[in-house]
């Protein structure tokens, strides 16, 4: 038990508690940020402990190269993912579907630009567009028939790949266009383009959800969606619109994955992907109950999840071990997080200071 | 009315129990069953509870009461482990005692059982009494076991109802009484009732106070958190009334005149809130002409065609027993429920309005009667409910920002005397009273012209009950139509420019200036 | 009418039963002409699947063999129910590529209890040896010597190699890995020096080689082993982009013989590949003929891919279908 009564000084006057209250606020809001960071730079240490190259960064015809542009770079996909997922789990739904959406969107993007002849921008414009819809079917379904988003979107979870190797004929369609590859391939002032074009999406849904009403807005449907129907709040509206931006963010992904190799893999891109979107979100502190959701923290939980993978193949461990280190560390992560789990030891600590 | 009191100084505090009970004290004087001791706890800046001394006995009911904020909560949940204690002792049975947990009270036998009743709705009755402690044969659970004695158990209750029935099929008042038998069952030595009361009608009422007498007769020690105070004086042996976190006085219940525990619950002299001058009822007339009006709005199986005007300046009460249609007529009106009949007309304009959006779109607000469900947003601030309205009818695109926010929030923290240390609180950690207020400062906020109000002063302390009263006065006084729905009927009758009786989904009568009283409304209900 | 129709198909049933009476009755010439045989395709899940399924349905036409295909869309009871269905059309003999390995002991039953000859190819099946009559596959172990003994060529037994495996404990993964390493064994200057799994995607691949280019300095790198071409496209991707020419810098040796690995080829990026060879329907068509004929088999029949390198590239390109 902490002690808070240690300022036998005379009442504050009232400006001042609301400074010292402001205080604890932001004191707080840092504590949610707190283990996510830790965890990274833990995590970042002993990739460096394991690899003493690990943070070395080298420039090779203009571009930068380095094991941890490679967490950026290759965490991007994630990031963008966990992006639409936080505003998708705040609202209390779930979008199982990033994944598919990821090859179809790839997929469209692949056979537009080598067999038609539409200008690379337009075949973005219409991958981008693909992902949209997408959004929207998982939009409708859940916010206009009510369907469970699980299942909402477990449907074009299932069906999405096969809707992808349609339009790749069961290939990997193959293409080659500098200005699509340029999305996956590029890079502006040496750093990879894939990890810019992330930092905008970024900075564009964060402004577009809190410049405007939204973010307030999803919280609210989150947090209480009949009271905030009462309040004549259009959660239709709110709903179909997150699925949407999910549908966008996995559309870019997609897009990002598939120039990289300068081919659509209907049956592996993007697979498995929309598991790690989720446990990014949760590693960032936002509830699958629904409510305030941590934008920012969901992509370090993402570039956590993706520090984690670099590591384990920069230590020359065998593949064998992948899996079983990743969940472990990813246990010890959730149990850092976990205040039942921290008690025990905040107990001893402070008792020990009782006694010091 | 009104009585004369004398003024309640600090040092009565200070006197021994014995000295202020007497010799008159009926209940067992030996040692308490629970007793706490300079019990302290603090939030950040506020003082939950300081030094605060209580004690409970075998065999009595013992109602804690005070204003939201005074510490009840508070209380209960350092006695039963939900939060730890800054300092103090808790004593159970003489014996000091500090649950970590409310599992761990529950094994040292103090059940709690609170308003909203946690149990699982979709599973049985028998399995919600047996969740967890479920009988086994052959390492498998035995449902029929289970079943037979829920059975007799619920019997020692005089609750006579299928067990294996699904809970949620039954009225709140049996499920109340399913949670406690549940919690006395698993071994209580202490039941603490958490406003058992709040949604059960008056019949309900007394099958849950036969159940507590039984209770008590067993002598096991009940501690009761309530806000009827007329039940209070039915069924407690015993008062200890909070203020701000300190006790201000334990006495035996036949000891203290009902004045006397307003006045000790409150500090201050109560407001004369129950008169009403013709004078100023007759000033509203048609002149305004009506905001709203109704013709035959229904809805099959909800609601028979109802007609109904308000005026601007008016308050029209809706008055009538619980599932008579009143919540009803508010939910086809602000387009919570669609109607399939009749027409709305708006300031004389006809409206389609389908949902709450359309309605807060043309003006409207609505308190609505189940605060923590379809009222209040738990985990948003203090300041992001009250925006709320604001914002849903200015639309996602038009953010208000940020210093207009927190502007409107402190304008309606500071008008509506909302007890919270800041803004930023999230508004799910008020007492109720102010979480009703929130509400409320979030439909002012969105300036409405007409405001439906179901129940706002239920399940709220003496003083914040006088002080939206007064509120709903004010706002009628700006200008405001407001529709207002209260199971209190001298309420109504205080407030009311006009009265609409209902009975059965139906309209009955409407009473208008003098015509408007208590006898007069009840003997509507009772008409054949 | 109605009768006619009855009565000719009828005639047309017993014709047809009785020919294949006269068919079974005689000796089989070796081609199998005349037969009719059901395929059942796991599906059309990858490139490679399809050029199989081609190869097969082209053989039989070919050798004037009647196929029945069926596609399971990677499904084991739509796999079983066209068992079922071959055995009641009474084929002369049936081709499983089955989509798992266990669950087909019943099914097989059936088709010993109607004298119908199985061969398993692709992948192996879990079930009494009695049920089929032999198993014809691709030799990974063997595709794996083939592409360590040409690295042992290419550089004169002295190589430093990064690998990048197929999926964990894929039987691919682990028998290309176990025949490359036997081959290596022998020479005391070859050796792997990193090794990790790409998943058999493009995007692993090129991560995995992206990890090896900045923990290892590039310039020790003699050659990258990828179990499958895909991976190798991926890395193929990452060298590039680190500014180091592959096939030249550092060689690159891969399995499958897909379209776009000639293209690479054909860009200069790799240096050979080992075929995983699709054209298992040859020597199945033969293991049911000579099953028929009453003769014993080996329970294994593997089917050996060749190795291909830049000369061949365009020409192998176009053949194997690549725009």
């Amino acid at each position: 038990m902490t002690d808070q009564r240690t300022s036998s000084t005379p009442a504050p006057p009232r400006p001042k508690s609301s400074i010292l209250s402001s205080l604890g606020r932001l004191a707080a809001g840092n504590r949610r940020a707190l283990f996510p960071l830790l965890a990274l730079v833990l995590i970042l240490l002993g990739n460096w402990l394991i690899s003493p190259s690990f943070f070395s960064i080298r420039v090779v015809e203009g571009r930068m190269l380095g094991s941890i542009i490679d967490i950026f770079n290759r965490g991007a996909p994630t990031v963008l993912l966990a992006i639409g997922m936080t505003l998708v789990i705040a609202t209390k739904g779930i979008d199982l579907s990033v994944g598919a959406v990821i090859a179809i969107c790839g997929a469209v993007a692949a056979v537009l630009i080598s067999t038609t002849d539409l200008s690379p921008y337009v075949v973005m414009l219409l991958s981008v567009g693909a992902g949209i819809l997408c959004g929207l079917w998982n939009g409708i379904l859940v916010a206009i028939f009510d369907i469970q988003p699980f299942i909402a979107t477990l449907i074009l979870m299932v069906v999405g790949r096969g809707i992808a190797q349609l339009i790749t004929e069961g290939q990997i369609a193959v293409f080659n266009n500098p200005t699509l590859e340029f999305i996956g391939k590029g890079t502006l002032f040496g750093i990879p383009f894939a990890i810019i074009l992330t930092a905008i999406v970024f900075v564009i849904v964060y402004l577009f959800i809190r410049r405007t009403a939204l973010g307030l807005l999803i919280e609210s449907v989150g947090a209480n969606a009949r009271a905030s129907y009462y309040a004549g709040i259009n959660a239709r509206l709110i709903t179909l619109m997150v699925y949407v931006i999910s549908g966008i963010c996995a559309a870019i992904a997609g897009l990002i994955i598939t120039t990289d190799i300068k081919g659509a893999d209907a049956n592996n891109a993007g697979l498995w992907l929309e598991l790690d979107a989720i446990l990014a979100v949760v590693i960032g502190g936002t509830l699958l109950s629904g409510g305030r959701f941590y934008l920012a923290l969901s992509v370090i939980g993402a570039l956590i999840i993706q520090s984690i993978q670099t590591g384990i193949f920069v230590s020359g461990l065998p593949p064998t071990f992948n899996l079983i280190v990743q969940a472990v560390v990813i246990l010890a992560i959730l149990f850092l997080q976990s205040e039942e789990f921290r008690r025990p030891f905040v107990r001893a600590w402070n008792r020990m200071r009782k006694t010091a | 009315m009104r009585q004369r009191v004398r003024p309640f100084t600090g040092r009565q505090t200070g006197l021994p129990y014995a000295e202020l009970v007497g010799e008159k004290m009926t209940v067992q004087k030996n040692t308490p069953l629970l007793q706490t001791q300079n019990l302290t706890k603090r939030f950040g800046s506020v003082q939950a509870l300081s030094g605060v001394d209580f004690n409970l006995y075998p065999g009595e009911v013992h109602a804690v009461l005070g204003e939201n904020g005074a510490g009840k909560s508070t209380l209960i949940k350092l006695i039963t482990g939900v939060y730890r204690r800054d300092a103090g002792e808790i004593l159970l049975e003489g014996k000091p005692i500090d649950p970590q947990s409310p599992h761990e009270a529950q094994a040292l036998g103090i059940s709690t059982v609170y308003q909203e009743i946690n149990l699982v709705p979709t599973m049985s009755v028998a399995e919600n009494i047996f969740l967890g402690r479920q009988p086994r044969r052959f390492g498998f659970i035995d449902m029929r076991a289970a079943n037979a004695r829920a059975r007799a158990l619920l019997k020692t209750y005089h609750l006579d109802i299928d067990v294996t029935r699904t809970l949620s099929t039954f009225s709140i008042a049996v499920q109340q009484i399913v949670a406690i038998a549940r919690g006395v069952d698993m071994s209580a030595k202490i039941l603490i009732l958490d406003e058992p009361t709040a949604s059960l009608d008056a019949q309900e009422v007394q099958m849950l106070f036969t159940v507590i007498r039984a209770l008590k007769a067993r002598g096991i020690g009940i501690l009761l958190i309530t806000h009827f105070l007329d039940q209070v004086y039915q069924i407690s042996d015993r008062i200890t009334v909070l203020r701000n976190g300190e006790r201000v006085g334990e006495h035996l219940t036949a000891e203290l005149p009902k004045m006397k525990l307003i006045t000790l619950m409150l500090g201050r002299e109560l407001l004369s809130e129950t008169e009403s001058s013709g004078a100023e009822r007759a000033a509203v007339g048609d002149a305004g002409g009506a905001f709203l009006r109704t013709e035959g709005i229904a809805r099959r199986g909800m609601l028979q065609p109802i007609d109904l005007s308000v005026a601007r300046g008016e308050i029209v009460g809706l008055a009538g027993l619980l599932g008579s249609g009143r919540t009803e007529t508010a939910q086809l009106i602000f387009g919570v429920a669609r109607s399939d009949a009749g027409s709305v007309q708006v300031k004389g304009r006809k409206v389609a309005i389908g949902s709450p959006r359309q309605a807060v779109q043309h003006g409207f607000g609505m308190c609505p009667e189940d605060r923590k469900v379809e009222g209040i947003i738990a985990d948003l601030s203090v300041r992001e409910n009250i925006i709320l309205a604001m914002q849903a009818k200015r639309g996602w695109l038009r953010a208000l920002p940020a210093r207009k926010q927190e502007e409107i929030a402190q304008q309606m923290i500071a008008a509506l005397h909302i007890v919270t240390p800041d803004s930023s609180k999230p508004a799910g950690e008020l007492s109720g009273g102010n979480q009703q207020k929130v509400i409320l400062a979030r439909w002012l906020a969105s300036q409405p012209e007409f405001l439906i109000l179901d129940e706002p002063t239920r399940g709220i302390d003496v003083g914040a009950h006088a002080e939206i009263i007064h509120i709903i006065k004010n706002l009628c006084a700006q200008g405001m139509a407001l529709l207002v729905i209260s199971s209190e009927l001298a309420e109504v009758v205080d407030y009311s420019h006009r009265v609409v009786v209902l009975r059965d989904r139906q309209k009955l009568t409407e009473l208008t200036g003098e015509d408007i009283s208590e006898d007069n409304i009840m003997r509507a209900i009772a008409e054949q | 009418m109605r009768s006619h129709k009855l009565f000719l198909s009828a005639l047309l049933v017993l014709v047809l039963a009785f020919t294949s009476v006269l068919f079974v009755a005689h000796a089989q010439d070796a081609s199998g002409a005349g037969l009719t045989i059901g395929f059942a395709q796991v599906g059309s899940e990858s490139a490679w699947r399809t050029a199989f399924s081609d190869a097969v349905k082209a053989e039989a036409e070919a050798r004037g063999i009647n196929l029945l295909f069926s596609d399971g869309q990677q499904k084991q009871e739509n796999q079983i129910a066209a068992l079922r269905s071959f055995i009641a059309q009474g084929v002369d003999g049936i081709i499983l590529a089955p989509v798992v390995e266990t669950g087909w002991d019943d099914v097989l039953q059936e088709a010993a209890d109607n004298s119908i000859p199985v061969v398993v190819v692709d992948r192996n099946v879990t079930a009494d040896e009695s049920l089929f009559v032999t198993r014809v596959s691709s030799d990974f172990v063997h595709e794996g010597r083939l592409a360590a003994a040409w690295l042992v060529q290419a550089t004169a037994g002295k190589c430093d190699i990064v690998e990048l495996q197929g999926t964990v404990g894929s039987s691919a993964a682990l028998d290309r890995q176990q025949g490359f390493n036997e081959v290596i064994a022998l020479f005391t200057d070859m050796q792997i020096i990193a090794s990790q799994s790409g998943d058999f995607t493009r995007t692993n691949g090129k991560e995995v080689m992206e990890s090896f280019l900045n923990s290892i300095d590039p310039a020790t790198i003699c050659a990258v082993w990828a179990h499958n071409d895909d991976m190798l496209i991926g890395a193929i991707e990452a060298m590039k982009e680190a500014g180091i020419d592959p096939g030249q810098d550092i060689l690159t040796i891969s399995v499958d013989a897909i379209p776009d690995i000639f293209k690479a080829m054909m860009d200069g990026d790799a240096n050979a590949t080992v075929e995983l060879s699709p054209n298992m329907g040859g020597p199945a068509f033969d293991a049911i003929v000579a099953a028929i004929n009453g003769e014993t088999l080996p329970r294994w029949i593997p089917v050996a891919g060749g190795i291909y390198f830049p000369d061949t590239a365009a020409e192998e390109y176009a053949r194997r279908g690549g725009q």
